[in-house]
């Protein structure tokens, strides 16, 4: 019965989506404000109804109905229950329905800080928004419906979840991913809200920027624990392997830190605005084509679920109309809302409309790089893939060009600048780093590696520039002593996502080239010497888990004889499925990684080990965590706070002002 | 000059020093480092470049899996039941790499016909399967009894 209930509710919420797509649209066509009134309520109504399918959908695994298809085919009842609940989204069908729960908890929220907004443009909004749930929800039902019975042949038990979806970082990676993915919908939707009304002005651009703030900082605390996920788990201590599906979450990402950028110049400056309109859709459709690359299964992928070429042409002719429509409205209305707001060559425009280009750029390399064996493969030309080595190739270059630029914009000012200021402003940092650079060549341990010198220094660089920017901030002003709130949400958002950035890049570069690996045959008593640590073999054993039994080896780790830590890598053999899993141990810290990973037993007491060192690799996450972070902290600004208080009812707006 | 139309020029210029720069990256780096995918019918044909490294795909040859006794050397067959090409790797093999499996392996062939594997790659469920070596299978099934490996 409960399956049933969450399909009846899953039809329903389709139903409330429809109404909210057409009603308050129509309402905004015809200034009919009691249509336009419903948006709201309809947008609630879709989230309760989506929300009471998932939870049935969590019950049914909980409560091991394996009647139920999705749940016969990746739970069991050996499975630990906070691992039958991360199930529910652990497979085609039930992530999908996270996704349109997730947007429609979007749409949720709209409704609750958007009353400020004027009618017209919240009616349009979440218009917008329920068409893109339409797609979804309909996607849903005709093509992966979740609550599909197998009756009357029900399973005693089920397959299990995939093993290496059974962990803790599955229960929030794609949650959050998901957040950003669709949360990338708003944006998109206050764009198309836009250009219908032909009000592209500062106030859209404050309204959709701190919304793109947050699932963009969502984007990248999912994309960040998606890496660290596959670190740990995968058992090759990768973090970034260029995977098609890695690249379907960092295009949208790479646009959007155009888009959050491109929206600063819009706010402050009204300029850029048309492009950033186009920016906003062109995230959005890199969210779809994610999702399409995901889903349907066409490329080769540790995310690809079995493959079925039916939801595959549903997507893309999702994609197809998202796009085709949204491009059709931009050249309708676009030249109507163009701007004539001048800049000079050198100012904080120029400096942002840099990083917009680098950043579309990166995005369309990476898609071409993504795109290519599928492309190749549609005309017959063979069939290709490409690997890592082309996007480190063209990706690489094109962080470091933008990085000289990334100390100077924060400190430029907008409309008209002077190199001359900047090189006053910037002179010390610049020469703080290059000596710093320098140094490290002369006073390192180790031999003087370039690569890693450059990271330094544009990393310092980066770096500095943020401080020097912050320190001028606290220190100006007419009264003495340090004024601690000019350091506004803004500011301190930016801050953090820049030397988050640094961090990123100095640890990328440093764990690539300064990584150690052993891959060698050790049997007990053997010891093996990685840099100044050692790893010995103590001991062998076996340990039974609540569904799977592992092989255990324990290692000691020393460093010049004193003891540092005692790991115990894992190779463990799922029951339901019989599949095996490689579980890594890792002893880690703020500048180095140590990761032992078992392959297959050879011979007696012996086995294939993978010992490696990893220096700064922490580095990636904490600085991806800082981005994110950031990118949430800007929210709090007080000229975003001011939207909220705004009087609710747009119409009667004279006697709020008056009060 | 018109300020906007000075802005204009500014973004036109960047823009094709930016793509041009860019497009000359990624046709460098496209020329070393793709890697094309051949089914062993066609390796074994002769089809496949030595030269340059390659991808090759199939099922894993049941019984064929040899492992050395000292190091991390494996080598065993890949075959798309028309044709068979032995790879030899020297690591750590992937948790669900086995034999009857779908298996892709990525190196350079020798003069022997053998691939030098840097990377094996085997599927990552039990229901999934490469599509390269779906689409290499496609249309040939299992024989009845085990290939006679050459």
């Amino acid at each position: 019965m409960i399956p049933e209930l969450g399909h009846v509710s899953l039809i329903i919420a389709f139903v409330l989506a429809i109404g909210l797509a057409a009603v308050p649209m129509w309402g905004a066509l015809r200034r009919d404000i009691a249509a336009m009134n419903t948006a709201p309520s309809l947008a609630v109504g879709v989230t309760v109804f989506v929300g009471i399918a998932f939870a049935l959908l969590a019950v049914s695994f909980l409560q091991d109905d394996f009647s139920v298809a999705v749940v016969a085919a990746n739970s069991n009842s050996l499975l630990p229950p906070i691992f039958k609940f991360s199930a529910v989204w652990g497979n085609h069908e039930g992530s999908l329905l996270l996704w349109v729960l997730i947007l429609s908890g979007w749409m949720t929220a709209v409704a609750y800080f958007s009353r400020g907004l004027p009618l017209v443009m919240v009616a349009r909004v979440l218009s917008v928004m329920g068409m893109v749930a339409v797609g979804f929800l309909a996607f849903s039902l005709l093509t992966s419906n979740p609550f599909e019975r197998l009756l009357p042949n029900t399973p005693l038990d089920g397959n299990d979840l995939n093993p290496l979806l059974q962990d803790p970082g599955l229960i929030i990676h794609p949650p959050l991913l998901y957040m950003g993915y669709v949360g990338l919908s708003v944006p998109f939707a206050f764009a198309i809200a836009a250009l219908m009304g032909g009000r592209l002005d500062a106030s859209w651009a404050r309204w959709s920027r701190p919304w793109t703030n947050v699932a963009w900082g969502f984007l990248s605390l999912g994309i960040m624990l998606g890496s660290w996920w596959a670190y740990y788990e995968l058992g090759w201590g990768g973090w970034w392997f260029w995977d098609p599906v890695e690249n379907a979450s960092f295009m949208p990402w790479l646009m959007g830190a155009a888009l959050v950028h491109s929206l600063a110049v819009t706010e402050k400056r009204g300029v850029f605005r048309s492009w950033t309109v186009l920016l906003a859709i062109f995230a959005f459709s890199l969210s779809l084509l994610g999702t399409f690359l995901v889903r349907s299964g066409v490329l080769t992928s540790v995310h690809a679920f079995a493959a079925d070429p039916e939801r595959g042409l549903f997507i893309l002719i999702f994609l197809a109309l998202v796009v085709g429509g949204s491009l059709l409205l931009y050249a309708l209305r676009a030249p109507s809302v163009a701007s004539r707001v001048a800049y000079g060559a050198v100012s904080r425009e120029s400096l942002l409309m840099v990083n917009n280009l680098v950043f579309i750029v990166s995005t369309v390399v990476v898609l071409l790089g993504t795109l290519f064996p599928l492309i190749m493969d549609a005309f017959s030309l063979g069939k290709y893939s490409v690997g890592p080595p082309y996007f480190n190739a063209v990706f690489v270059p094109l962080m470091a060009l933008l990085m000289p630029f990334m100390a100077v914009g924060p400190l430029s000012r907008w409309r008209e600048d002077s190199a001359r200021r900047w090189l006053h402003e910037l002179l010390v940092p610049g020469l703080g780093v290059m000596v710093v650079a320098a140094l490290l060549g002369l006073l390192g341990k180790a031999a003087f590696n370039i690569w890693i010198a450059m990271a330094v220094l544009l990393s310092g660089w980066v770096a500095l520039g943020v401080i020097k920017d912050g320190w001028r901030r606290l220190s100006s002003g007419m009264t003495s002593g340090l004024q601690w709130r000019r350091l506004s949400p803004s500011f301190l958002g930016m801050a953090l996502a820049h030397l988050g950035f640094a961090g990123v890049v100095l640890g990328a570069v440093v764990v690539t080239q300064e990584s150690e690996e052993h891959d060698l045959r050790m049997a007990l008593g053997d010891s093996e010497l990685l840099g100044a640590y050692r790893f010995e073999l103590q001991s062998l054993g076996q340990q039974a888990g609540p569904n799977y039994l592992a092989d255990q080896a324990v290692f000691e780790v020393s460093r010049n004889g004193e003891p540092i830590a005692i790991l115990v890598p894992e190779k463990r053999r799922y029951f339901a499925s019989g599949q095996i899993m490689t579980e890594a141990a890792i002893d880690a810290s703020l500048w180095r990684d140590l990761y032992i990973a078992l392959g297959e037993p050879i011979g007696d007491n012996a086995w294939a080990v993978r010992l490696q060192y990893k220096p700064m690799v922490r580095w990636l996450w904490l600085g991806s965590l800082m981005i994110g972070f950031g990118a949430l902290v800007t929210v709090f600004d007080r000229r975003y706070r001011s939207q909220a208080v705004r009087n609710p009812v747009p119409q009667t707006g004279a006697k709020a002002v008056a009060s | 000059m018109h300020p906007v139309r000075k802005q204009r020029l500014i973004l036109v210029s960047l823009l094709v020093v930016l793509s041009s720069a860019a497009i000359g990256l990624v046709t460098f780096a496209l020329r070393d480092n793709i890697n094309l995918f051949y089914p062993p019918a066609d390796v074994v044909a002769g089809k496949a470049p030595t030269d340059r490294s390659i991808r090759l795909g199939g099922m894993v040859v049941e019984g064929s899996i040899e492992r050395s006794e000292t190091d991390l050397d494996t080598t065993f067959w890949v075959t798309d039941y028309e044709a068979s090409v032995a790879v030899r790797y020297s690591g750590i093999l992937p948790d669900l790499f086995a034999e009857g499996e779908g298996v892709v392996a990525e190196g350079m062939l020798n003069e022997s016909g053998m691939l030098v594997a840097s990377q094996v790659l085997a599927k990552h469920d039990e229901n999934y399967m490469p599509p390269e070596v779906a689409a290499a299978l496609e249309g040939k099934s299992a024989p009845a009894q085990k290939p006679v490996l050459p």
